[in-house]
C-alpha cells in the first residue's frame, strides 16, 4: 500500500508535466497503472474468489500439519526413538543445570529457606565481572541497575530473568561462535545455514511454543531451547561477518610466514574480529531478553511472568514496573557489552602500569565479592532484599491511576480517531487487498514486486505467494499484509520526521534516544495496555501497537543516515542559499536514500513480527489463527501452516524490499548494514 | 618526567587503593560475620518441611480465578502437609500434557474440555495419564454480557430475541453493517459463530484476542457509557468491579449442544472440577486428600480473586488471608 499511497500522492504533483514524469520516472508510472489497474478490476469482482474461510474451517493442508504435530508428540510419548531420548537427556541436563543455577541465586534449596548467595554477594559478583570486562565506569551503572530491581520489588524475578539470559547467551556462544567461523570459511554451509536462520528469526515463536513444551517438558529447558532459536541466529551472522571482513592483507602476509589453519584462526582471525563477534553477543543477548515474557507463557521464569501476571490481572501498573524491570537490564547489558568491545581494542593499547593497577583492583575485589558472597549465604539480611525502600509500589499506583485518566477523559476522543482511520482508509485498503480475487492480487503484487525489485524479486515474490496459496490461508494472509503495509507506512513517516530532527540536532538526539531504547526492549505487551484503553481492540488498536514496536529501530537507522550525510555537501547546498526546507528534501534525504530503504525494510519486518501480539487486542488475520493454534489443541495445524505463511509473507516482503534497495543504488550500504541490526524479531511472537 | 611522575602516582594510588580495600574487606568481615544480623542456620526452615509430602506441581492456567484456586490449595498442602509446592504458569492445553511426564499433578479448576478427555482419560479412550478428581463447588456460567449501565436503561436487552432491535447499537469499524459480538481468549470454550449464526442474529463476532483486551473493553464501556456485548463467564473477579449482566439465549436442554455447527441454545451449566496427574493419585501423597476435598463456593473464590486482582495482594498472602478466615473450610479439606 505503500505504492499506492506515494505514487497517488506524486500523480497529482506531476500532473502538469506528465510526459516529462514518464520520461523521468517511468517505474513510478508503470506502478500507478498496476495499482489503477488493480482497482479497476477490483470495482466489479469484489468480495468474489477471495478463498476466505471461517475461523473453525480446517483444509486438508491443516490436516496434514495436525497430523504431523500428533505423529511428533506420539513419537515423544512412547520414547522409543533415540532422537527423542537424546532430546529428553539433552532436556534433563539444561534443567538440572539451571536448577543449580536458581539454588545458587534465586531459590532455596530444600531444605535451606534461602537461596546460597543473596543480594550482597549477587551484587558483588555482578560488580566485579562488569569491572573485569567492561572497566569501573560500567559498574557505576550496573550496581544502581540491580539495586533498582530490588526497590522496584522484582529481585528475585530480574536475576532469574539475567540468570536464563545469560545461560543462552553462554550457550548461543558456545554453538554460534563455531558455526559463524565455519560460515566465513564455506560458501557451502553458508548457503545453507542463512535460510535456516532467515526461518528462525521471522517464525513466530507462538508456533513453536507448544511443540517446545512437547519435546523438552514443562520446565526451564523449553523456556531456553524457545530462547535459543531467536537468539542464536544474531551470533553466527555476526561472527561470520566479522571472520569474513577480516583485513585479506593481514592473512596473506602471515600466511606468508607459513601460518597453520588453525594458528590463522586462533592468532590473526578470531582476535581481530573480536570486537565484531562481541557486537554479535550484544544482538544476541538482546533476543534472548526479548523472549522472556514469551517463554514466560510456557513457565519461563523471571520478569515475563510478572508482566502476563499484570495482563492476567488487569493491573496495568504491574505489568508496567515488571517492563520497566526489563528495560533496565536491557540496557545494563546492552552498555557493558557495548563496553567490553571498545575495552578489547583499548586493553591492547593499555600501558603496562594500567594493567597492573587493574590486576590489583581485581584481585581486592575478588577477595571484597567472596567476603560479600559468604555473608549473603550465613546472614539473612545480606541474603533477602530488604523491603524498604519501595519503590514499586507507588510506580504501580500512579501508572494505574495513569491508566483510569487516559480511559475517563481521553478513549472517547481517540475511538472516534480509530474509526474515522479504519473507516476511511484501513477499511477500503484492505477490501482492496483481501476482497479482490486472490489471483487478481496475487499478479498485482506480483507485477509491483517486479517493477520495484526486478526479475530476482519477481520469482521470490511468485515462490512465497504460491506457498501462501497452498497453506489454504490466503484471505488472513491478505488482512495480515494489508496491516504491515499500513503500520509500515506510519511507521516511515514517523521515523523520516524524528530521523531527521535528530540527525540535524545533536540535542534533540540525546532527548529522544532514551525513549526509543526503552521502546526497543520493553515488551511489547506493556504499551499494549494504555493503546487497549484508548483505542479498544480491533485491527487499528494492532496497528498502533506495531507501530510503537517498529518506529524506534526505524528512527534510528534515519537519523544515522541524515547524521551520515557528508558536511561538506551540506555546505555547499547552503552556499547556494537552499532553504532548510530544501535542503533537508533536495540534498540530506535523498543522499540518505540507503538508510531509508534500509529503515522501511526493518521497519516492515519489525511489524509483521507483531502480528500475533496484535491479534491478542483484535488485529485477528494470521496471527489469530497461530493464537488459536497455541490455545486449541484441535487447531494446532492451522496455527502451524500460519506460521509458514507469516515466514513466506516475511520473505517476500524483505526480498522486495532488499532488491529494491539494490537497484535504487542502495546496495552496498543496505548490505552491510542490514544483518548486524537487532533482529526482524519475532520478539514477540 | 611526565611519564615517571604519572607512574609514582598511579603507583601510590594502587598501594593506598590496597591498603583501603584491605582494612575495608577485614573490618566488615569481621563486624558483619562476628555480631550482624539473624544467621540464615537460626532462621525457620519452611513451615512444615519436617513432615514427608514431597512434591506438588500446581499447573495455574491463565485466569485470576484458577490463581485463587492454586494458591490456596497450595498454601495449605504447603503449611499443613508440608509439601514442596511449585506453581507452573501454563495454558490449559500445556498442563494437561504434562500430566504424562510428572512435570504437572494437578489442574485445579478445569472447564469441560472434552476433547483433552479424550486425549488423556483412559475412560474416554486416552492414554490414561490424567483423572477426575471431583468438583471444586465451583459453578461456571459462559454467556453474553452487556455492561449494567445498558441493562438499565434498555431492559428488555437481556432477551435474546430483542437482540437484533438493538444490533445498530453495536456497529463498529470491525464488524461493517453487523453488530459487533466481541470473543476474548482464543483459548476459551465459545459456540459464538455458530449461535450467531443459528439464531440469525445481525451480528459479527470479532475477536478481542485475549482476556485482558475483553475486560479493557468492558471497563470502558460501562465507564464511558458505551454500548458493548460480548462473551464473559462467571465466577470472574471483574464482575465485582462492573457487575456486567448476562443476556438470555434459548435455554440450555440436555444434548442441544451435540452438533457444535447447529448450536442454537445456551451454554450448559459448568460444575468445575479437578484433574489430576493418574501416576501422583498412586504416589500416596498426602496432599492427594487434600485435592480431592478441596470445595469452595463461587463467592469464596470470588473473594480471593479480587484479593488478588483488585487489592494487588501477592496469591500466597491473598490464601493466607482466606485460609486464616476460614479455617472451619480447610479442616474440612484435611479429615
Amino acid at each position: 500500500m505503500t505504492t499506492v499511497a506515494t505514487t497517488s500522492r506524486k500523480a497529482v504533483r506531476d500532473e502538469g508535466v506528465v510526459v516529462g514524469a514518464l520520461r523521468a520516472h517511468p517505474r513510478l508510472w508503470s506502478l500507478l497503472a498496476v495499482v489503477v489497474g488493480w482497482i479497476v478490476v477490483w470495482s466489479f469482482t469484489e468480495g468474489t474468489h477471495t478463498l476466505q474461510i471461517s475461523v473453525s474451517t480446517q483444509t486438508d493442508v491443516h490436516q496434514w500439519f495436525q497430523d504431523l504435530s500428533d505423529s511428533i508428540e506420539e513419537a515423544v510419548s512412547s520414547q522409543s526413538s533415540w532422537i527423542i531420548n537424546a532430546v529428553r537427556s539433552l532436556a534433563d541436563a539444561l534443567n538440572s543445570i539451571f536448577t543449580w543455577l536458581q539454588h545458587l541465586f534465586t531459590v532455596a534449596p530444600f531444605p535451606r529457606p534461602l537461596p546460597q548467595f543473596g543480594w550482597l554477594g549477587t551484587m558483588a559478583l555482578a560488580a566485579l565481572v562488569t569491572f573485569a570486562v567492561a572497566g569501573w565506569r560500567l559498574v557505576l551503572l550496573v550496581v544502581p541497575a540491580f539495586l533498582l530491581f530490588g526497590f522496584l520489588g522484582y529481585w528475585t524475578e530480574s536475576v532469574d530473568t539475567l540468570l536464563i539470559t545469560l545461560f543462552c547467551v553462554a550457550i548461543s556462544c558456545i554453538v554460534g561462535i563455531p558455526l559463524g567461523v565455519w560460515m566465513a570459511h564455506s560458501k557451502v554451509v553458508a548457503a545453507i545455514v542463512t535460510p535456516i536462520l532467515d526461518v528462525m528469526q521471522t517464525m513466530p515463536s507462538f508456533v513453536y511454543l507448544l511443540p517446545f513444551a512437547i519435546l523438552f517438558g514443562i520446565g526451564p529447558a523449553a523456556a531456553i531451547m524457545v530462547t535459543l532459536v531467536y537468539a542464536v541466529p544474531p551470533v553466527i551472522r555476526i561472527s561470520a561477518h566479522g571472520i569474513r571482513t577480516v583485513n585479506s592483507g593481514v592473512l596473506e602476509a602471515t600466511d606468508s610466514l607459513g601460518q597453520g589453519r588453525l594458528q590463522r584462526l586462533t592468532k590473526v582471525e578470531l582476535p581481530l574480529a573480536k570486537r565484531t563477534i562481541i557486537v554479535g553477543v550484544n544482538q544476541t543477548m538482546m533476543a534472548a531478553l526479548a523472549m522472556a515474557t514469551i517463554a514466560a507463557y510456557i513457565d519461563g521464569p523471571g520478569l515475563g511472568q510478572s508482566v502476563l501476571d499484570g495482563l492476567k490481572r488487569g493491573q496495568f501498573g504491574t505489568s508496567f514496573v515488571a517492563g520497566t524491570c526489563i528495560v533496565i537490564a536491557a540496557v545494563m547489558l546492552d552498555r557493558t557489552t557495548t563496553a567490553a568491545s571498545v575495552r578489547s581494542e583499548q586493553a591492547r593499547r593499555a600501558g603496562d602500569h594500567g594493567r597492573r593497577l587493574r590486576r590489583i583492583v581485581l584481585a581486592a575485589g575478588t577477595v571484597g565479592t567472596l567476603i560479600a558472597l559468604y555473608l549473603s549465604h550465613v546472614q539473612v539480611w545480606a541474603n533477602e532484599f530488604p523491603s524498604s525502600p519501595d519503590l514499586g509500589t507507588p510506580l504501580r499506583n500512579a501508572v494505574d491511576d495513569f491508566g483510569d485518566w487516559l480511559r475517563t477523559n481521553l478513549s472517547g476522543f481517540t475511538s472516534s480517531i480509530q474509526n474515522n482511520f479504519t473507516e476511511w482508509f484501513l477499511n477500503p485498503v484492505q477490501s482492496l487487498i483481501a476482497e479482490s480475487p486472490w489471483f487478481v492480487t496475487g499478479l498485482a503484487i506480483l507485477l509491483i514486486a517486479a517493477i520495484v525489485g526486478g526479475l530476482r524479486a519477481f520469482v521470490a515474490s511468485f515462490v512465497c505467494l504460491a506457498g501462501i496459496y497452498f497453506l489454504d490461508l490466503w484471505y488472513n494472509a491478505m488482512v495480515t499484509l494489508t496491516s504491515c503495509l499500513v503500520a509500515t507506512v506510519i511507521v516511515v513517516a514517523i521515523a523520516v520526521v524524528l530521523g531527521v530532527a535528530m540527525g540535524r540536532n545533536i540535542g534533540v538526539d540525546r532527548a529522544l534516544r532514551p525513549f526509543l531504547d526503552a521502546g526497543q526492549t520493553i515488551p511489547p505487551f506493556v504499551p499494549l495496555i494504555p493503546v487497549l484503553i484508548l483505542f479498544g481492540p480491533n485491527r487499528f488498536t494492532a496497528i498502533v501497537a506495531a507501530v510503537i514496536y517498529a518506529v524506534p529501530i526505524a528512527t534510528k537507522l534515519v537519523a544515522d543516515g541524515i547524521r551520515g550525510v557528508s558536511g561538506e555537501t551540506i555546505e555547499a547546498s547552503r552556499s547556494t542559499g537552499a532553504s532548510r526546507w530544501q535542503e533537508i528534501t533536495k540534498v540530506q534525504l535523498p543522499m540518505a536514500r540507503g538508510s531509508l530503504l534500509l529503515a522501511t525494510n526493518q521497519g516492515l519486518l519489525y511489524v509483521l513480527s507483531m502480528v500475533v501480539i496484535g491479534a491478542m487486542v483484535g488485529g485477528g488475520g494470521l496471527g489469530f489463527d497461530i493464537v488459536f493454534g497455541f490455545r486449541q489443541s484441535e487447531y494446532i495445524g492451522k496455527g502451524l501452516a500460519a506460521g509458514v505463511t507469516i515466514v513466506l509473507l516475511g520473505i517476500m516482503l524483505d526480498r522486495i524490499t532488499t532488491y529494491g534497495a539494490a537497484r535504487a543504488g542502495a546496495g552496498p550500504v543496505f548490505k552491510l548494514k542490514r544483518r548486524p541490526q537487532r533482529g526482524p524479531s519475532t520478539l514477540l511472537g | 618526567m611526565n611519564l615517571t611522575n604519572r607512574t609514582e602516582r598511579s603507583k601510590m594510588r594502587v598501594k593506598r587503593t590496597q591498603a583501603v580495600l584491605a582494612a575495608l574487606a577485614t573490618t566488615s568481615a569481621l563486624a558483619l560475620g562476628a555480631c550482624g544480623g539473624d544467621s540464615i542456620k537460626d532462621a525457620d526452615t519452611p513451615a512444615g518441611a519436617t513432615k514427608d509430602c514431597g512434591d506438588l506441581n500446581m499447573a495455574v492456567n491463565p485466569w485470576v480465578g484458577f490463581e485463587a484456586d492454586a494458591h490456596v490449595v497450595g498454601y495449605v498442602a504447603q503449611t499443613e502437609l508440608g509439601c514442596t509446592v511449585s506453581y507452573k504458569d501454563l495454558d490449559e492445553q500445556v498442563s494437561w500434557k504434562g500430566f504424562g511426564n510428572g512435570s504437572v499433578d494437578v489442574v485445579i479448576e478445569n472447564w469441560g474440555h472434552p476433547e483433552l478427555e479424550k486425549k488423556y482419560f483412559a475412560d474416554a479412550g486416552g492414554d490414561g495419564s490424567a483423572e477426575d478428581a471431583g468438583l471444586t463447588g465451583n459453578n461456571g456460567v459462559i454467556g453474553w454480557y452487556v455492561p449494567p449501565w445498558m441493562a438499565e436503561k434498555y431492559p428488555d436487552i437481556t432477551d435474546w430475541n430483542n437482540l437484533n432491535k438493538y444490533a445498530d447499537l453495536f456497529k463498529t469499524s470491525e464488524s461493517g453493517d453487523l453488530g459487533t459480538l466481541y470473543d476474548g481468549d482464543p483459548g476459551f470454550v465459545t459456540n459464538d459463530e455458530a449461535l450467531v449464526k443459528n439464531l440469525d442474529l445481525n451480528y459479527k463476532v470479532v475477536y478481542a484476542g485475549s482476556e485482558d483486551a475483553l475486560i479493557e473493553a468492558f471497563r470502558t464501556a460501562e465507564e464511558n457509557k458505551t454500548p458493548m456485548i460480548g462473551y464473559f463467564y462467571e465466577p470472574q473477579w471483574f464482575l465485582a468491579e462492573v457487575p456486567l449482566v448476562k443476556v438470555n439465549l434459548p435455554k440450555y436442554t440436555d444434548g442441544c449442544d451435540a452438533d457444535p455447527a447447529k448450536v442454537a441454545c445456551d451454554y450448559p451449566p459448568y460444575p468445575l472440577n479437578k484433574i489430576v496427574s493418574t501416576k501422583w493419585m498412586d504416589s500416596g501423597s498426602p496432599a492427594v486428600n487434600l485435592v480431592k476435598n478441596f470445595n469452595w463456593t463461587n463467592d469464596d473464590q470470588n473473594l480471593v480473586a479480587k484479593y488478588i486482582a483488585q487489592d494487588q495482594m501477592d496469591p500466597d498472602d491473598a490464601a493466607k488471608k482466606w485460609v486464616e478466615a476460614n479455617q472451619d473450610k480447610v479442616d474440612a479439606w484435611l479429615k
